[in-house]
């Protein structure tokens, strides 16, 4: 490369491109993460649930950690997702790969629909419009009984994973293991992205908007772009719920699954990617524990943490997760997304 | 047909006094208020609470209901809201969902998941008839209490000395404090009246919506945060005709086409946004 000639460039290149290598801990976490599946097999339809969600908080990471947007209507594209593999499976066409595909497509046809309406306004107004996007969405669901099922939901089945593997209530640990592969695959297109001059770019949006247009990039396109492959991925999270839970209901796209999802992703902190399914562990263990103890009351002590978490700093108690997490992970790149 | 109409504007009038508070925390504190929807549950509760168990009038809780979450939204204002004037909005956003996923558990465990129904009394019940008009008594009510507090709140904010040092305190808060404005009592009597409406409206809707359940922070957050958003942050006018607006919108939708249903508002928020996105009544200049 010519630019390598000089010191400097020579630099910048040996440490994006040590940025770009997967680390033995990284390595170390997905096996982890594997070796849970295999080694607790009475708890697979939890891990699985774990990570789904995990998918979707990464989908959010995406905007919020990567591009710094905010958004209360991540579950528009879960609950679009969702119904399309849904409707698919329906309609006799119940291969797992197909369905999650088109949810992903469809999601993403969505995102790149309703991307341009992030682009004007304050912060106060995206919040406003992802949350219209996703409750008008709601609304069309419920309406529009004859394909969606309306409060009744959908009746389908799924056919097994490549031909082989079945899904569903008897196949949970497949089901658990099918989500992980797909989990793991966008992961790393993801982190790809992140890494590319794509996500340097984006970065530079996050941090200050004008002055990464004065620099010539052009960001109303990359904002776009962002906000449709995080819809997409949203999708295929949708997608994989809807398979590997064999249900779809209204309450896909609820107020309350776009800020469960964000707690997660605040939970595990954002924008180093890895943030999102730790904090979907975190989330859905501490549920789970905590609503065997009180099922009525559980989600006084998310809030309480929540308050807590907000009140004491965000950052502060995110560089407590990340140290406790950096044994596993690698230390995330400095820069936190507000 | 008038009818329709007039119900449409009671319902708007309702909007509002539930809105109004959030229009001064949210549009003119700058603070995303999510919790506002707790305020008025606590509200609702009060005025059922005491008419059932201590057999009060109507008309006596109301200013209980209003007192009840001003105080309430003091302690808390105190205590944790304003360590967050100047934060981002998304930790606004986190602290609020927060204190709205505490407040129904609470209601839930003090009060049970049952909704508590407030009985109005036999003199504002059934409807009139006004030139062959049928008005119900409870929303020609409603609308003249409303339009009380709207008119008395657009004076409060304009013509008041306080009001005057509210919008100083809210534009430049570090100048406002050197003008010898003492910017914290501002802002907590300001919170205190927001929260106090939220309770008011919570009290005075308890009977429309079919009484107040744990749920109900969440049920009418969407709707409020539509009303402050349609309407901008000009203060109190934009609210009171986003609250109109959105009223007689719904109403007539959910009877011309019924079909539809929630539809129409969110649709309507969706355009507005995309057509004006400091809303309808915005000031030229708003931040």
């Amino acid at each position: 490369m010519i630019a390598a000639t000089s010191e400097t460039a020579r630099r910048i290149e040996a440490h994006l491109s040590r940025r770009a290598r997967w680390r033995l801990s990284e390595i170390a976490f997905w096996l982890a993460a594997l070796a849970a599946i295999v080694a607790f097999p009475s708890r697979a339809a939890l891990i699985n649930e774990i990570l789904v969600a995990g998918l979707f908080a990464l989908s959010l990471d995406l905007i919020l950690g990567l591009a710094g947007i905010v958004s209360l209507g991540q579950a528009a594209f879960l609950g679009v997702g969702a119904y399309a593999a849904a409707i698919l499976a329906s309609k006799d066409y119940a291969d797992p790969t197909l369905g999650l595909a088109v949810g992903a497509l469809v999601a993403a046809l969505l995102g790149f629909v309703t991307a341009p309406l992030l682009l004007r306004g304050a912060d106060l107004t995206r919040l406003m419009v992802t949350l219209g996007v996703s409750l008008l969405l709601g609304e069309l669901a419920n309406r529009n009984s004859w394909l969606t099922g309306g409060a009744d939901g959908l009746n389908f089945s799924i056919a097994p994973v490549l031909g082989l593997f079945p899904i569903g209530f008897t196949g949970q640990r497949n089901a658990a293991l099918y989500s992980f592969a797909v989990l793991f695959v966008l992961f790393a297109v993801a982190r790809r992205l992140r890494q590319s001059p794509f996500g340097l770019a984006l970065a530079a949006i996050r941090e200050n908007r004008l002055r990464a247009g004065a620099l010539g990039i052009d960001t109303s396109w990359r904002i776009v772009a962002i906000y449709t492959v995080s819809a997409a991925y949203a999708g295929a999270a949708g997608a994989l719920l809807a398979q590997t839970t064999q249900i779809v209901s209204l309450d896909l796209f609820d107020f309350h699954r776009s800020a469960d999802v964000m707690l997660m992703l605040i939970i595990g902190g954002a924008g180093y990617l890895y943030g999102g399914i730790i904090g979907a562990a975190v989330f859905i263990v501490l549920r789970d524990v905590i609503s065997a103890a009180t099922p009525e009351y559980w989600e006084f002590w998310i809030g309480l943490l929540l308050v807590v978490l907000v009140i004491v700093g965000r950052e502060r108690f995110q560089d407590l997760v990340r140290r406790a997490a950096s044994v596993v992970v690698p230390r995330p790149a400095r820069g936190d997304a507000a | 047909m008038l009818t329709i109409l007039f119900d449409g504007v009671a319902y708007g009038m309702l909007l509002f006094v539930l809105a109004s508070g959030l229009s001064v925390t949210l549009g003119l504190m700058n603070f995303i208020n999510l919790a506002h929807g707790a305020f008025a549950m606590v509200g609702g509760y009060v005025t059922a609470l005491m008419m059932e168990r201590l057999g009060a009038p109507f008309l006596v809780t109301l200013p209980v209901a209003f007192l009840v979450p001003a105080v309430l939204g003091v302690v808390l204002e105190r205590t944790l809201y304003r360590r967050l004037y100047g934060a981002s909005p998304l930790d606004q956003v986190l602290f609020t969902i927060g204190l709205v996923l505490m407040a129904m558990p609470i209601a839930d465990f003090l009060l049970g998941d049952e909704a508590r129904q407030v009985n109005l009394p036999a003199w504002l019940s059934g409807s009139l008839n006004l030139g062959g008009v049928g008005i119900s008594r409870y929303r020609l009510f409603i609308v003249v209490v409303c339009g009380v507090i709207a008119a008395a709140l657009q004076l409060f904010l304009v013509r008041t000395r306080f009001g005057a040092q509210l919008r100083a305190a809210v534009d430049d808060a570090r100048v406002a404090n050197g003008l010898g404005i003492d910017v914290d009592r501002i802002f907590a009597v300001a919170f205190a009246v927001g929260s106090g409406l939220a309770g008011l409206g919570g009290a005075l809707a308890a009977d429309v919506v079919g009484g107040i359940d744990p749920s109900f922070p969440v049920k009418f957050l969407v709707t409020f945060l539509i009303v402050v958003t349609i309407g901008g942050s000009n203060g109190i006018l934009g609210a009171l005709f986003g609250a109109l607006l959105l009223g007689v919108l719904d109403v007539a939708g959910k009877y011309y086409v019924p079909s539809i249903g929630a539809f129409i508002i969110y649709a309507v928020m969706v355009v507005t946004l995309i057509l004006r996105p400091q809303g309808l009544f915005a000031r030229r200049d708003s931040r």
